[in-house]
């Protein structure tokens, strides 16, 4: 729901550092998301086309790289993934449980031409 | 025509996080305690902060920002109805307040002249839970008929928040929530996170809410 402020964000930072880099045009754009991150890849691609028309970004795609949502169990120490709503652990049903990733949200990197 | 990667790595919510810091520091200097109020539709926001002006503001000198999507001042009336200042923000169809909008809304307020700001954040427990605002507190309230499955839902809301306080808690013999298992949610999001359970109708637990509160602004009064 909150992806129009979120790409908006996302354009400004592209921005930024293209006219630093004195880019030409950005053609790629690569996310990081944890998956505990609410953010929905469709809308930020519905956004992105709309906003980046007419900026230094206009054509250009968006990569998303999803890193997984991450919980340990602090009776049994086993590693799991969460896919969906927080879970016991399913090795030993605690709820005894850590957040270790899933919570990463940042603009790694971008394609330029010059 | 060469194309050729740049490393960024900067947060997406980077430049909301630094007008929200300058926020806090504004609200520092000033020594005003401010806390952001989320919560879903209907959880009592609003319900709360007028029981809380009514209990406080004998003592306490209390500003209230209301954030709302549409351009309606129902709330705002009510808190200025009770003789205290109140600042409406209107997001345009936005689903959460942002650092920007409390930025502009602080301009509207005498500072000087106030101990504590109470933000009430757009309902909704998704969107607000990403934007910082600069307050010195995080609360969430959630409420008895919500159901007990909310923090294993909704779990971004539940991260980073200072207080939890769980509204209608009168409607327990009512309905089938499972406070347990509610709290065993939070638990995992929030270890420790402090807990009031509260009613605004029958004033149940709300004095341990107010306790709180109160001393949370004469500690940071204090410390300033």
């Amino acid at each position: 729901m909150h992806e129009l402020a979120v790409t908006e964000s996302i354009l400004r930072i592209a921005e930024k550092h293209a006219i630093q880099e004195e880019a030409k045009k950005v053609t790629d754009l690569y996310l990081v998301i944890g998956n505990l991150s609410s953010i929905v890849d469709d809308s930020v691609v519905f956004y992105w086309e709309m906003l980046a028309q007419g900026t230094i970004c206009e054509g250009s795609t968006i990569h998303f790289k999803r890193l997984p949502a991450k919980m340990l169990c602090l009776t049994c120490e086993n590693i799991f993934e969460l896919s969906g709503e927080l879970i016991p652990c399913p090795n030993c049903s605690s709820f005894q449980l850590k957040i270790q990733s899933g919570e990463e949200f940042w603009l790694e990197s971008i394609e330029i031409e010059r | 025509m060469t194309i050729e990667k740049v490393q960024i790595v900067e947060k997406i919510f980077e430049a909301n996080d630094q007008v929200a810091a300058q926020t806090q520091s504004l609200l520092s200097k000033n020594s005003v305690f401010s806390i952001n109020i989320m919560a879903s539709p209907g959880a009592g926001k609003t319900s709360v902060i007028l029981k809380t002006i009514e209990k406080l503001s004998d003592k306490v000198r209390i500003a209230v920002i209301e954030g709302d999507t549409a351009p309606v001042t129902i709330d705002s009336d009510k808190v200025i109805a009770m003789g205290m200042p109140a600042v409406q923000i209107n997001t345009g169809g936005q689903c959460h307040l942002d650092a920007v909008m409390i930025d502009r809304a602080l301009k509207h307020l005498d500072l000087k002249n106030l101990d504590l700001i109470i933000v009430e954040n757009v309902g909704n427990l998704i969107c607000p839970a990403s934007f910082k605002i600069g307050t010195h507190a995080n609360v969430v309230i959630s409420s008895i008929p919500e159901g007990d499955d909310k923090p294993y839902k909704y779990t971004n809301i539940y991260r980073g928040i200072d207080v939890l306080l769980i509204n209608k808690i009168d409607l327990m013999p009512y309905i089938d929530f499972r406070m347990d298992y509610y709290q065993q949610g939070v638990e995992i999001l929030n270890p420790g996170l402090t807990t009031f359970q509260v009613s605004c109708k029958t004033e149940e637990g709300f004095d341990n809410w107010i306790s709180w509160l109160s001393t949370q602004v004469t500690e940071f009064k204090n410390r300033s």
